[in-house]
């Protein structure tokens, strides 16, 4: 049988860079299959070329045999090639219909095809089990469902061959249990599936076939049957990576942060955060485990001084953090940087960052005022004095203080956030999603930074939607569902299924009573 | 490696270069179709503008102002803040140091009038542009359509004021003229080859704004908040920055400088206030800002060269009366064009030329 899509000795450089170096590899028809690699290894560039958004620089892409010139998108849905981008293409105001039809309207009048769209839509949310209501608006819907109408969005258009870049990265383990099984679905009917991950457990769990990329080469295509994760990920790193990090026995010192009773209403008066209370004491490392949406952001925005809270106590190393009396949170996480607390933001290019500034200039920011002279300016050589030995010791690179930090890549930016905020020897350390958007080496390096924080007695609190981050940094893990809390449990406890009932809303006693049920 | 940015050499200096020449073109092009030379119509303009000394003290002259007016939109739009009212500002300045010389000229000698004055321009220009500023930091009322909107409501309460400062039996619309206590210094005076040229100490005042205006963006603290705040207002937040107050302040401050933008032609060559004397300095600053990327160096390049079409214009409308003086607006308006909204025209070409010629060397 004829490949679905097959590449031969395809390259492509941007200048100096080749991001594509004589790839080869085929995709059977009617399976999965999974392409890996570490950020920058090829995955992005190859399946660009696949949908027409880069020309390769030599090599053909074969679609069912035939060797094809993609040079556009439009050409590769001709092709029967649908891709779901990891950032979701949907126009949020505008219906499920309406994004479907968008681009592909038939017609001046929309409302005559409305109709027989709709019912097509209907059809094969059917016939593939998506659960989405073609009548509802976008932003209604959850993370998970949005992803349901890009899919069907492919399959309207007549896809069979469908492209999923890095589709778990914004899903709960529910959310991707169902995704998988409507892949696995899609498989049975005869279409063809390529998933590019970075998580080697959902390419074994659904994959026939992995292809291993690292720095633009094909290093390895094997049968998922006949490998394994620890293969893979060497693969993939070119180094056996270590999967336990060490650590010092469990010993926690004085109590840090006593959260008690802490609210958060928005402006129309809905709960964000409710009755959160929890404490946190020096040398230890509290994880947050949540479907990312469940109120962990808000709660590391107000114990970082970004955000107020609508009621409750936080005492930090016994004192009442000072929100009271305030009407906005302008200026305050100076405060609480002062008094000893550190911030990791989870969205780092949001908050953690000036794109525009040097590395040098990021590795004072939110410290602009400790780096200044008597005359208010800053002292240059002492700031390129800290940056030079910041950058050596978190191993940032290009090693160039002067590059703009929004050329690095994600890891390396995430570096320099973290050693800035280590830098400045905080008492209790705020770290959102520490490695979103980082590759694996990277990944190990802050995980062994944050570790020697904890051993050096800072409290760490740190919120990750992955739960194999959780399990590899956590003392104790607090889980968190609709702005509430619905478990506090220590690492010993750790179970996957246990923390998937508490992240969708059981509380920890139903939890156990379930358990000791079975 | 092939680039995808502009390197800062060609940013800063070869794409506004090209963009002037652009505009000089058409500028050229439109003097053609007036039936007169372009190249001898330069060539006016450069020897009146530039080569003359005279000519030259008078394109610094007007310089000085539109220094101080594109210091005001440059400061605003380090902070993100796009400042359209420096002309109104400007105006309600000089009615703050026309206030202080009006009460105070007959008493005070020029050392203490003087910066008394300055300080009432500068109060004055501040406080027209803290109540945008006010509204955008706490009511998210966007600065661009306040501050258009006081601009005319600076003209019309001028106008009215104005009429009110007239003294009995003069016909024309302006204050009474100053005591020359209230005069700047000319530097005519230390430097007599600048002939009768109004180029005053303001001039001076102009290049120490533009170098504590370089040391305060990138040099202090304070200026590195205001630039966090203008790429970035959510991680200035995150970096302990008070949002509201940078606003606030920013346009004080920037307020200020255009109402200092006054001192130079009110208290340096008319010696009174009259109406609508800004006659479109504040507007100039705006492109004088964006042509100069709000860089000192190039506030000050810009600044000359609008001055230096002022100058010139003159004098190339008096010796050749088929180009009218509304040629230089003209001309303004092409550079603005050309070095403001397609800014990147050729940022694209020159890229491709870099990265053709890159592959050459290597190759």
């Amino acid at each position: 049988m004829q490949p679905a899509v097959e590449f031969r000795n395809i390259s492509k450089a941007f200048g100096a860079v080749q991001a594509n170096a004589d790839v080869s590899f085929a995709i059977a028809r009617g399976s999965i299959h999974g392409v890996i690699g570490e950020n920058g290894a090829g995955k992005s560039t190859l399946m660009s070329i696949l949908y027409g958004y880069y020309n390769a620089d030599s090599g053909r892409v074969l679609v069912d045999g035939q060797p094809q010139d993609i040079r556009t998108s439009h050409e590769a849905i001709a092709l029967g090639i649908g891709m779901v981008h990891q950032h979701f293409m949907l126009v949020e105001n505008m219906t499920v219909l309406d994004n479907v039809m968008l681009g592909n309207e038939g017609g001046f009048k929309l409302a005559a095809r409305r109709g027989a769209v709709e019912a097509k839509l209907r059809e094969i949310c059917d016939r593939y089990r998506l659960d989405v209501d073609p009548l509802a608006t976008i932003h209604d819907l959850s993370v998970g469902a949005q992803q349901r109408v890009e899919i069907l969005k492919q399959i309207y258009r007549s896809a069979n061959i469908l492209i999923l870049d890095e589709p778990t990265a914004v899903l709960t383990a529910q959310e991707t249990a169902s995704l998988f099984e409507i892949l696995r679905l899609f498989k049975e009917q005869g279409k063809t599936i390529i998933l590019i991950t970075h998580k080697l457990q959902e390419i074994m769990e659904i994959t026939d076939e992995v292809t291993v990329m690292r720095a633009g080469r094909v290093v390895g295509a094997v049968k998922t049957a006949e490998t394994s994760r620890e293969e893979l990920a060497n693969m993939m790193v070119g180094r056996p990576i270590q999967s336990e990090l060490p650590r010092a026995p469990y010993n926690p010192g004085a109590e840090v942060l006593k959260v008690s009773n802490l609210q958060l209403k928005d402006a129309n008066g809905v709960a964000l955060l409710s009755d959160i209370g929890f404490t946190l004491r020096a040398g230890e490392v509290v994880a947050i485990a949540g479907v990312s949406g469940n109120g962990q952001s808000e709660l590391l925005e107000i114990l970082s001084g970004m955000r107020l809270p609508t009621g409750g106590q936080v005492e930090f190393l016994g004192r009442a953090l000072p929100y009271a009396g305030r009407t906005n949170a302008d200026g305050l996480p100076a405060q609480f940087r002062a008094l000893g607390i550190g911030h990791v933001p989870e969205d780092r290019l949001r908050d953690g960052v000036i794109k525009d500034f040097s590395v040098m200039q990021n590795t004072v920011f939110g410290y602009q005022d400790h780096v200044r002279n008597r005359w208010g300016l800053f002292d240059y050589k002492k700031i390129a004095q800290r940056c030079a030995h910041l950058m050596k010791a978190f191993d940032v690179r290009p090693n160039n203080p002067d590059l703009r930090i929004g050329l690095l890549s994600g890891g390396n930016q995430q570096k320099v956030v973290i050693a800035r905020e280590v830098a400045a020897r905080p008492k209790l350390m705020l770290v959102g999603q520490p490695t979103r958007g980082v590759d694996i080496g990277t990944i190990e390096s802050i995980h062994t930074q944050l570790l020697r924080l904890r051993d050096e007695g800072v409290a760490i609190l740190l919120s990750s939607v992955e739960l194999e981050e959780v399990r590899a940094l956590a003392d104790r893990i607090i889980v968190m569902s609709g702005g509430r809390i619905t478990g506090i449990l220590p690492i010993d406890e750790f179970d996957t299924t246990r923390i998937g009932l508490l992240m969708g809303g059981m509380h920890k006693s139903a939890v156990l009573e379930t358990e000791a049920g079975n | 490696m092939k680039k995808t940015e502009l390197p800062r050499w060609a940013t800063g200096f070869v794409l506004p270069i090209l963009n002037l020449m652009s505009a000089l073109l058409v500028a050229a092009l439109v003097i053609h179709l007036l039936g007169e030379s372009p190249s001898e119509s330069l060539r006016i303009l450069v020897d009146s503008a530039i080569l003359d000394p005279e000519g030259l003290a008078y394109t610094l002259f007007y310089a000085s102002t539109f220094i101080f007016a594109g210091l005001a939109v440059s400061i605003a739009m380090q902070a993100g803040l796009f400042n359209i009212g420096a002309e109104g500002q400007m105006y309600v300045g000089g009615l703050g140091l026309t206030w202080a010389v009006l009460a105070l000229d007959a008493h005070l000698p020029g050392i203490l009038m003087i910066p008394l004055a300055m300080i009432g321009a500068a109060v004055f220009g501040a406080l027209w542009a803290f109540i945008p500023g006010y509204l955008q930091a706490k009511r998210g009322s966007h600065v661009v359509v306040t501050t258009i909107m006081f601009n005319f409501i600076a003209a019309n309460v001028m106008n009215w004021l104005i009429l009110k400062l007239i003294p009995e039996g003069q016909q024309n619309p302006a204050s009474r003229v100053f005591a020359d206590s209230a005069a700047l210094p000319l530097l005519n005076k230390a430097f007599p080859f600048l002939g009768d040229a109004p180029l005053n100490i303001s001039f001076l005042l102009a290049i120490l704004a533009l170098l504590i205006y370089g040391v305060v963006v990138w040099r202090s603290s304070w200026g590195y908040q205001l630039r966090a705040t203008g790429l970035n207002a959510h991680a200035a937040h995150y970096a302990g920055v008070k949002i509201s107050r940078t606003i606030i302040v920013t346009m004080l401050v920037s307020g200020a400088l255009a109402g200092l933008g006054a001192v130079n032609s009110v208290m340096g060559s008319t010696h009174y206030l009259s109406l609508n004397f800004p006659a479109g300095a504040g507007f100039v600053g705006i492109a004088i800002a964006l042509m100069g990327r709000q860089h000192p160096v190039g506030i000050f390049l810009s600044s000359v060269l609008f001055g230096a079409l002022i100058q010139g214009g003159f004098d190339l409308s008096l010796e050749k009366p088929n180009i009218p003086q509304e040629t230089f607006i003209f001309i303004q308006g092409l550079i603005i064009l050309f070095c403001g909204a397609m800014e990147n025209f050729y940022a694209p070409t020159i890229l491709k030329l870099i990265n053709l010629t890159r592959i050459a060397k290597e190759a």
